[in-house]
């Protein structure tokens, strides 16, 4: 006898798997009541200001510091001259270089960090730092990552000269980082000549920088009695720090606490470890005092993490019917100064292999050459996976290119080379298998929806009054969840993670992962994956994450890893803690587990519904009441190695009218469409896609780090840099398709950093096809109203 | 990010105020909504060693009607000007520009007085006064006085304002019947100035142009009147013909400086495209075509 409606509305009661329910950290933030590191305030503490370079490349001929040390508060003025003795004036990057901490003898960016002002407060360490006097001999700087490799480029890692590799690879040039290809290029090139068709692009995809509204910082306190150096961080990935932090300092691992409190965003920013932590962290060692750093907006604009900056050639060869026979792209990636490049250890070009896209592209050769200029280090993944927004970019412009030039509609072209739903798991020409798809039903229900038919006479009709209307598409695959630890590992500690749930006597949970939310929503998302495990209501389980102390290893949080690898962590624990219950079940009710079986919240005797406990129940019995022979408590943890990455899709539409006087864009409508397998929150997924969407039209539409032709960054200010208010945001619409990924725990995939690497392409897509009557297969981003004006004056459409 | 060390004041009157700026001469500041002079402080592109904070002094806030003439307190907030029914009743103008700059925050404490006092060609306000022809008291040690807004702007952070002077009103002429005005505004998104911008004032009768006042915002060193632009109007039935040449007078006078919003070319033309909006749309209003 069941009881259907009970079993719906306790299921309803846990607002598990599935449930949009609301956010369990936001009635803190939204009463302001979070705590950001700036908020951190310690006994006795002091604060940090960075003095930085002017030039983008000189050489430094002396620091006086006396100026700034008699002024009354200043502690300590660090220079890299302080941190030699310590081995600390240079630190290894996630890419395998060296980056100096403070400059030594050169600097190689404008803004680079040349000395740190330590004192009693902001405003007397900012004073210091005027004082800091600084003397350089400007050298010629190196802008433009085209001539990088000219014979008569200025040198600019002096400390690499005569050193055939970085930690990449073999170079071939002083300001040659590393060469990276993959795919077999001698089938390639032999498609390529063979082919019917063949297309080709220079595509750029922009200096860009993720801009999280909280800046880096830290606050380093080291207590000179204990031994023990606890820091508060802006850190995406604390146990990586804590780790760096040991193999740097000599600090034993277990004397070192890192603790990521709230976080205002991180989108890539908050990944990798930089200079102004470093010299908080040796402040405090030798002051015996707690040092803050905070960046302003400059700062972190200017220095810490760009991204993108790849240049790129994208080539397709097809049938004269638009079936692509093969693909060969090259892109020439500008690190800047120091290859500080977020990634994977051994994948320079992050997982740039995922550059065949949708499509079933029988063989393919890809190729990325990474160059130094004197810009800012970084090349972090701008809320995505490691150069996936590059990689999706290329292969989504490029499919545009060669339907225009076959005059094949660019829907159609899609349908015709798509991965087959019976093809999955699908293997790759550049060697990854994707681990379930289903494209074209998709792509057809987004068709429907937006009139796809509709909108292209109306395109027609407009063209003919010779106005400007583009549809732009994107039919995006994307590869999050790094990863498998036989192919990822940062530092050489493999790319699981973690989660360990202990249930409490009366049947509510903590749970500690080893990832960290940066307005995810994690403390939600987990608690409702554990609810619908557990049979506990979401209300009563508590997530905790961001301290070393307390939570278990795991490598952080990015590349929409959190769901697909602490997602799958959590419900095997939550699994385990349930395999145990059985047995306690069984026990309370004196039968053999194998004769219980689980309903939602309670275990009950086969074939008897009556005989009954409840997992609180079982919870309490846990801590008294157990088989013999059993440990008591109810208490696991999990580490959790993927078997594969996921591979999440979306099929997106857009619509533009461009004004031909002025180059502004109206976006009209933004169709998305995601596919991200089993949805845990439909809700903060619907959020997920809002925030990556208005991110990925920030990039196409305005974002832009330039300089100048001496290397200073011009608009290092949110009044340049784009940041999209809630007036230049389109209006967003949402839909979904459910394809679950097999190897994960709940079939979920990650999805936040799909609208942001679909989106991208999606506008361009958009804005090209407004010009595609002219003859235009390209124009780069960012498709700012003077940048377009540029390409309607040029063709004469704005007369 | 962090300005040096300065001396704060906030006098409760204009006397006072207009007492500590004689004092002090060029090393204070008058701080009125901040928006312009706190970031060049925090940038330290500005030191001043006193800061005068006017906000305190009641008078010069509010807006009120002198036998027929707007009388608008230098202190009056942008968000003041946009919720007056006054000025939407006999000056609109005003409330519909005062929409168009920066974002509801800035405009809750940016104020019109220190927006036209700044001197900055990439302010909104500037041309507005020039277009409105309004009259500016101006209030020192030595008394006060009334500057024309088109004797006020000298060139960039340039104006007619003595150090130890205060601008405590702005004074606009009531408009006549037929009257219409637009402002025209081309930015790149919320919060920044304007790649260019046109302010268009225009009376008609019938289909004919009486009168017409016409000016541009960042597209030199002030703001500037296209007088040249309201010649080709003035006393003309108003064809598209017409409106763009006078557009093509408005761009002769255009020099702006290159920045990331555009280069030259771009803001000179788009200083066209934005008169011919404002003036279709002013002559609209005037009840004209």
């Amino acid at each position: 006898m069941s009881a259907a409606p009970d079993t719906l509305e306790r299921q309803d009661q846990l607002q598990g798997i599935g449930c949009s329910r609301k956010r369990k950290e936001d009635p803190r933030f939204i009463q302001g009541k979070g705590l950001y590191v700036d908020d951190v305030k310690l006994p006795g503490m002091l604060f940090g200001a960075v003095v930085r370079s002017p030039f983008a490349h000189a050489k430094v001929i002396s620091i006086n510091k006396e100026k700034a040390l008699a002024l009354p508060g200043v502690h300590a003025v660090i220079t890299a001259a302080d941190l030699k003795p310590l081995g600390l004036h240079w630190m290894p990057t996630l890419a395998g270089d060296t980056q100096a901490v403070l400059a030594d003898e050169k600097v190689c960016f404008q803004q680079q960090e040349v000395a740190m002002v330590v004192a009693d407060d902001r405003y007397i360490a900012a004073d210091g730092a005027e004082l800091v006097e600084v003397e350089y001999l400007q050298l010629p700087a190196l802008v433009d990552p085209h001539k990088a490799m000219d014979d008569d480029a200025p040198i600019i890692r002096e400390d690499l000269v005569g050193k055939d590799e970085a930690g990449q690879g073999k170079r071939t040039h002083n300001n040659h980082i590393f060469t990276w290809d993959v795919g077999d290029k001698e089938a390639t090139d032999r498609a390529f000549d063979e082919a019917a068709i063949t297309v080709s692009e220079k595509i750029l995809n922009p200096r860009v920088h993720p801009s999280p509204l909280e800046t880096c910082g830290c606050v380093a306190s080291f207590d000179k009695v204990k031994g023990d150096l606890t820091i508060y961080i802006t850190s995406q990935a604390p146990h990586i720090v804590r780790t760096v932090v040991t193999l740097l300092s000599g600090i034993p691992e277990s004397k070192v606490r890192v603790i990521s409190p709230d976080i205002g965003g991180g989108f890539g920013n908050k990944v990798g470890i930089y200079p102004g932590y470093v010299c908080a962290i040796v402040s405090s060692i030798v002051l015996g005092r707690p040092v803050k750093w905070i960046e302003n907006r400059i700062d972190n604009l200017s220095t810490t993490a760009f991204a993108r900056d790849y240049h790129g050639t994208g080539e397709l060869a097809a049938d004269k019917n638009g079936v692509i026979k093969a693909l060969r792209f090259h892109a020439l990636a500008d690190h800047g100064a120091f290859n500080a490049h977020a990634q994977p250890t051994k994948w320079p070009a992050g997982l740039f292999s995922i550059c065949t896209g949708s499509y079933d592209i029988p063989v393919a050769y890809a190729r990325v050459d990474g160059v130094y200029t004197n810009k800012a280090p970084g090349g972090v993944a701008y809320r995505c996976s490691f150069r996936v927004t590059e990689a999706v970019y290329l292969i989504e412009r490029m499919i545009d290119v060669l339907a225009q030039k076959l005059d094949i509609d660019k829907a159609e072209i899609r349908r015709r080379n798509f991965i087959k739903a019976e093809q999955f798991p699908y293997q790759s020409a550049l060697g990854w298998e994707y681990d379930s798809g289903n494209y074209l039903p998709a792509l057809e229900k987004v068709l429907e929806a937006c009139d796809y038919e509709g909108l292209r006479k109306e395109q027609a009709d407009k063209r003919a009054r010779g106005e400007l209307m583009g549809i732009g598409l994107c039919t995006f695959t994307e590869i999050v969840g790094a990863g498998p630890s036989k192919a990822c590992d940062v530092l050489g500690v493999g790319m699981f993670d973690s989660c360990e749930i202990r249930v409490h006597p009366t049947g509510s949970a903590i749970a500690r992962m080893g990832t960290i939310t940066q307005g995810q929503g994690h403390q939600t998302t987990y608690a409702q994956i554990i609810a619908s495990e557990l049979g506990l209501s979401s209300d009563d389980i508590q997530i905790e994450e961001g301290d070393t102390d307390t939570a278990p290893y795991g490598l952080g949080t990015y590349g929409s890893r959190s769901t697909p690898v602490g997602g799958a962590a959590t419900a095997m624990a939550a699994r385990a803690l349930r395999a145990k219950a059985q047995k306690i079940a069984a026990h309370l009710l004196e039968v053999s587990p194998e004769d219980v079986e689980w309903d939602v919240d309670r275990f009950h005797v086969k074939g008897n519904p009556e005989a009954v406990k409840t997992m609180k129940e079982v919870a309490w019995a846990a801590y008294n009441n157990v088989p013999e022979g059993m440990e008591m408590g109810l208490e696991t943890v999990n580490y959790y190695d993927p078997p594969n990455f996921t591979y999440p899709f979306g099929i997106y539409l857009c619509v533009v009218d461009i004004d031909r006087h002025t180059g502004e864009t109206t976006v009209r409508r933004f169709y998305a469409l995601d596919d991200c397998g089993t949805r845990i929150n439909p809700m903060i997924i619907e959020g997920q896609i809002h925030g990556g969407l208005n991110e990925a039209f920030a990039v196409a539409m305005g974002q832009l780090i330039s300089f100048d032709e001496d290397g200073n960054l011009q608009g290092n200010t949110l009044m340049d840099y784009f940041i999209p208010t809630f007036v230049e945001t389109p209006h967003w619409e949402t839909d979904f398709t459910v394809t679950p990924s097999p190897h994960h725990p709940l079939g979920a995939k990650g999805v936040a950093e799909s609208p942001h690497v679909g989106g991208i392409p999606c506008f361009s897509n958009a804005i090209v096809d407004a010009f595609a009557h002219k003859g235009v297969t390209h124009i780069d981003m960012p498709h700012t109203a003077y940048n377009l004006w540029k390409t309607i004056h040029e063709l004469g459409l704005d007369t | 990010m962090i300005p040096p060390a300065f001396e704060y004041h906030a006098p409760g009157s204009i006397d006072d105020a207009v007492a500590l700026l004689s004092q002090y001469g060029d090393e204070a500041k008058i701080l009125a909504g901040g928006h312009s002079l706190l970031p060049m402080m925090k940038l330290r592109f500005a030191e001043p060693e006193h800061l005068v904070d006017i906000n305190n002094i009641d008078s010069l806030k509010g807006i009120s009607e002198e036998n027929g003439t707007i009388v608008i307190g230098a202190m009056t907030s942008e968000n003041e000007l946009i919720a007056s029914s006054l000025l939407q009743e006999k000056c609109p103008l005003l409330p519909e520009a005062a929409r168009q700059i920066a974002d509801p925050q800035v405009r809750n404490r940016g104020t019109i007085g220190g927006d036209i006092a700044h001197g900055d060609p990439g302010n909104d306000h500037p041309a507005l006064m020039l277009a409105l022809d309004a009259r500016f008291t101006l209030v020192g040690a030595n008394g006060s006085r009334e500057v024309a807004a088109q004797d006020f702007f000298l060139g960039t952070f340039y104006t007619a304002l003595e150090a130890d002077e205060i601008l405590t009103e702005i004074r606009i002429a009531a408009q006549p019947a037929g009257t219409g005005a637009s402002y025209q505004k081309l930015k790149r998104k919320t919060g920044d100035y304007a790649t260019a911008a046109a302010a268009a004032v225009i009376t008609m009768a019938g289909d004919t142009c009486q009168s017409v006042r016409i000016s541009l915002t960042n597209l030199g060193a002030t703001a500037l009147r296209a007088t040249a632009a309201e010649t080709v109007l003035t006393g003309q039935k108003i064809t598209e013909d017409l409106i763009n040449q006078a557009a093509a007078k408005a761009m002769e006078i255009c020099d702006p400086s290159e920045d990331l919003r555009g280069d030259a070319e771009y803001k000179t033309q788009m200083g066209g495209e934005m008169t011919r909006r404002a003036i279709r749309e002013a002559v609209q209003r005037a009840g004209g075509n």
